[in-house]
């Protein structure tokens, strides 16, 4: 985690070295954790063993548990529409993440130390990053509804006859991820912009007079020192794209039938509509896992390609 | 310089301004629309052609969406749990902050990585236990519920300990000759001079609890009374013959807090990133 905010805001890491505390009191200490150990007790690590606790038995909101041992579990890997919604959240991880990061790190490249108004870019693509996601994702239902801008524009400026994207299987997926790249990106950018403003400028002037392209630069001077802000940037995107939900649960309701539910939409479903507490906290685990493993994956990973000491 | 490569170089600059703009216009295109359908009469908000502005500039309907819906309410309700929860965030995180940061007791690290390891825990594992202790405690449908049970996260300390690491020892010894203890030390010294760190934190949180729809979706059942703006804005869906052009009024009325505090901490924004890739609850 350290490493993680020295990518981001390499300012910050000035430490003063481990000095000699002023008072070793525990006791002060007590006092001033208090709160927090409190507060995180009792809303994170005892919800945490609860989740898996009540995953284990059949645990309807108001009457009788059973405990079932794993056949929550195994319901849910024979149930044909959780697979689906595990498939769908793949492929949105899938279309999401990498069209984000290369969007984000192709435009935050492009305007590079050198454009003007770069501050005024960054701050643009954030605010849709900051503003509710549910008022983004309303302004664009209506972008995409028969009719809407999409539908007009596309109609009355170059005589295409819009799909009707929300509603058609193919394309309501699509419409998702774009939103969502439209809403999400700017996180990014910001990332990569920020770390490449730590690229010393006169490095790639000697690459440019040695001869190196565009190309050639980004590749063996760029590259290299912005690795661990694409890791950064990656593990986030893809642990937060797992979780996706409002973007589908407001433009699609997870349809048409359940082509664009996801995991976080069917915890959703089984739990408060459905009622069945245990199924809707056995998937929440098998999603956490999921991110886990995901995790993990990245951080071994990231030993062969990500550079810290340059 | 030869004449040829300046022009060269003009033409490049020239695509690459007219890029610039294209990817501007693009990425603006929804915001401008929202703003648009806003301000337009109800039965000219679907053209058969996109027209900016409809045959009057409609700024009743901002007052209107308040009528349709209690968005008053809604707005009021955003605004007091933000409040609240940003005060709890801060408070909490700038003490342990203080305590992993300045003091020296035992197990220090090891509770410190007990505190980072918490933020690996997605909120959607949490949700169906955590209602089932709003229920336990009859905290269903309750401003208690929207505030505290997201209030306690790792970030905050996080953020404050790496600023309070960097504050040099010595103004705290000063502090100590003076006779200062920790609590003096705390609130006169570090606090104050972690003001950005900490306008940062209580920013981006305030922003984090304005946007949260998963969580208040969940545990109120009385909308009118305790909904938030997201869940007003989301009642929405589904309604036969949506009011859109009063929908986008409420939506860009939910948008202007969060977009003003972006533009006036763009300076800070980096800083924010930890706090918001890693929260949004």
């Amino acid at each position: 985690m350290v490493t993680l905010n020295d990518t981001v805001a390499p300012t910050e890491t000035v430490r003063s070295g481990r000095r000699p505390a002023l008072r070793r009191d525990g006791r002060y200490a007590s006092v001033f954790l208090a709160p927090s150990l409190a507060g995180l007790a009792l809303f994170t690590l005892f919800p945490t063993a609860m989740a898996l606790a009540i995953s284990l038995f059949d645990w309807p909101v108001f009457g009788e548990r059973k405990f079932l041992g794993f056949g929550n579990y195994t319901h849910l890997f024979g149930d044909p529409v959780f697979r689906r919604v595990v498939f769908n959240t793949a492929l949105f991880v899938v279309l999401y993440v990498p069209l984000n990061v290369v969007l984000s790190l192709g435009l935050a490249t492009w305007l590079g130390p050198k454009i003007k108004g770069r501050q005024a870019f960054r701050v643009l693509f954030f605010i849709p990053v900051m503003t509710p996601m549910v008022a983004n994702v309303m302004v664009w239902r209506l972008l995409f509804q028969p009719g809407g801008l999409l539908d007009a524009g596309l109609n009355s400026w170059f005589g295409i006859d819009a799909p009707n994207f929300l509603g058609s299987s193919s394309w309501a997926m699509p419409a998702i991820v774009a939103m969502s790249i439209w809403q999400g990106f700017g996180y990014n950018f910001l990332v990569f912009s920020a770390a490449l403003d730590q690229v010393p400028q006169s490095q790639l002037e000697s690459a440019q007079i040695d001869g190196a392209g565009p190309l050639q630069r980004f590749r063996y001077v760029t590259w290299p020192m912005i690795t661990p802000s694409i890791f950064f940037a990656t593990t986030m995107t893809l642990i937060t794209s797992f979780q996706v939900f409002a973007q589908p649960f407001i433009l699609t309701q997870g349809g048409p039938g359940v082509s664009t539910q996801t995991i976080v939409m069917y915890v959703y479903n089984q739990g408060w509509q459905f009622l069945t507490m245990g199924l809707a906290s056995a998937a929440g685990w098998v999603l956490f896992v999921i991110i886990m493993g995901i995790t993990a994956i990245q951080f071994v990973g990231q030993r062969k390609w990500v550079n810290y000491d340059v | 310089m030869s004449e040829t490569s300046v022009a060269a170089r003009r033409v490049r600059s020239g695509i690459s301004h007219v890029l610039l703009i294209i990817v501007a216009i693009v990425f603006l295109g929804p915001l401008v629309y929202a703003v648009s359908t806003s301000l337009k009469p109800a039965d000219e908000v679907f053209t058969p052609t996109p027209h900016l502005f409809g045959s009057e500039i409609r700024w009743q309907n901002y007052a209107d969406a308040f009528e349709f819906a209690p968005f008053g309410r809604y707005f009021l309700n955003s605004l007091f749990v933000a409040i609240a929860g940003t005060l709890v965030v801060v408070i909490a995180s700038s003490m342990s902050a203080y305590a992993f940061a300045r003091l020296k007791f035992k197990g220090r690290e090891q509770l410190f990585v007990l505190f980072l390891g918490t933020l690996m825990v997605p909120q959607e594992v949490l949700i169906v236990p955590m209602y089932w202790l709003m229920q336990s405690l009859g905290w269903v449908d309750s401003y208690w519920a929207l505030i505290l049970p997201w209030a306690f996260t790792a970030f905050g300390t996080f953020l404050l300990r790496q600023f309070f690491l960097t504050v040099p020892a010595e103004l705290e010894e000063a502090a100590r000759v003076d006779g200062c203890g920790p609590f003096g030390s705390f609130l006169r010294i570090m606090l104050p001079l972690a003001r950005p760190a900490i306008a940062v934190l209580t920013v981006f949180t305030f922003i984090s609890f304005w946007g949260s729809f998963l969580w208040p979706l969940i545990i109120v059942n009385s909308v009118a009374d305790k909904g938030t703006v997201p869940l007003g804005l989301a009642q929405f869906i589904g309604q036969q013959g949506t009011q859109w052009n009063l929908m986008m009024a409420a939506s860009v009325m939910a948008m202007i807090p969060t977009v003003l505090l972006v533009v006036l901490l763009q300076k800070h924004l980096v800083r924010g990133l930890l706090v918001t890739g890693l929260g949004g609850r």
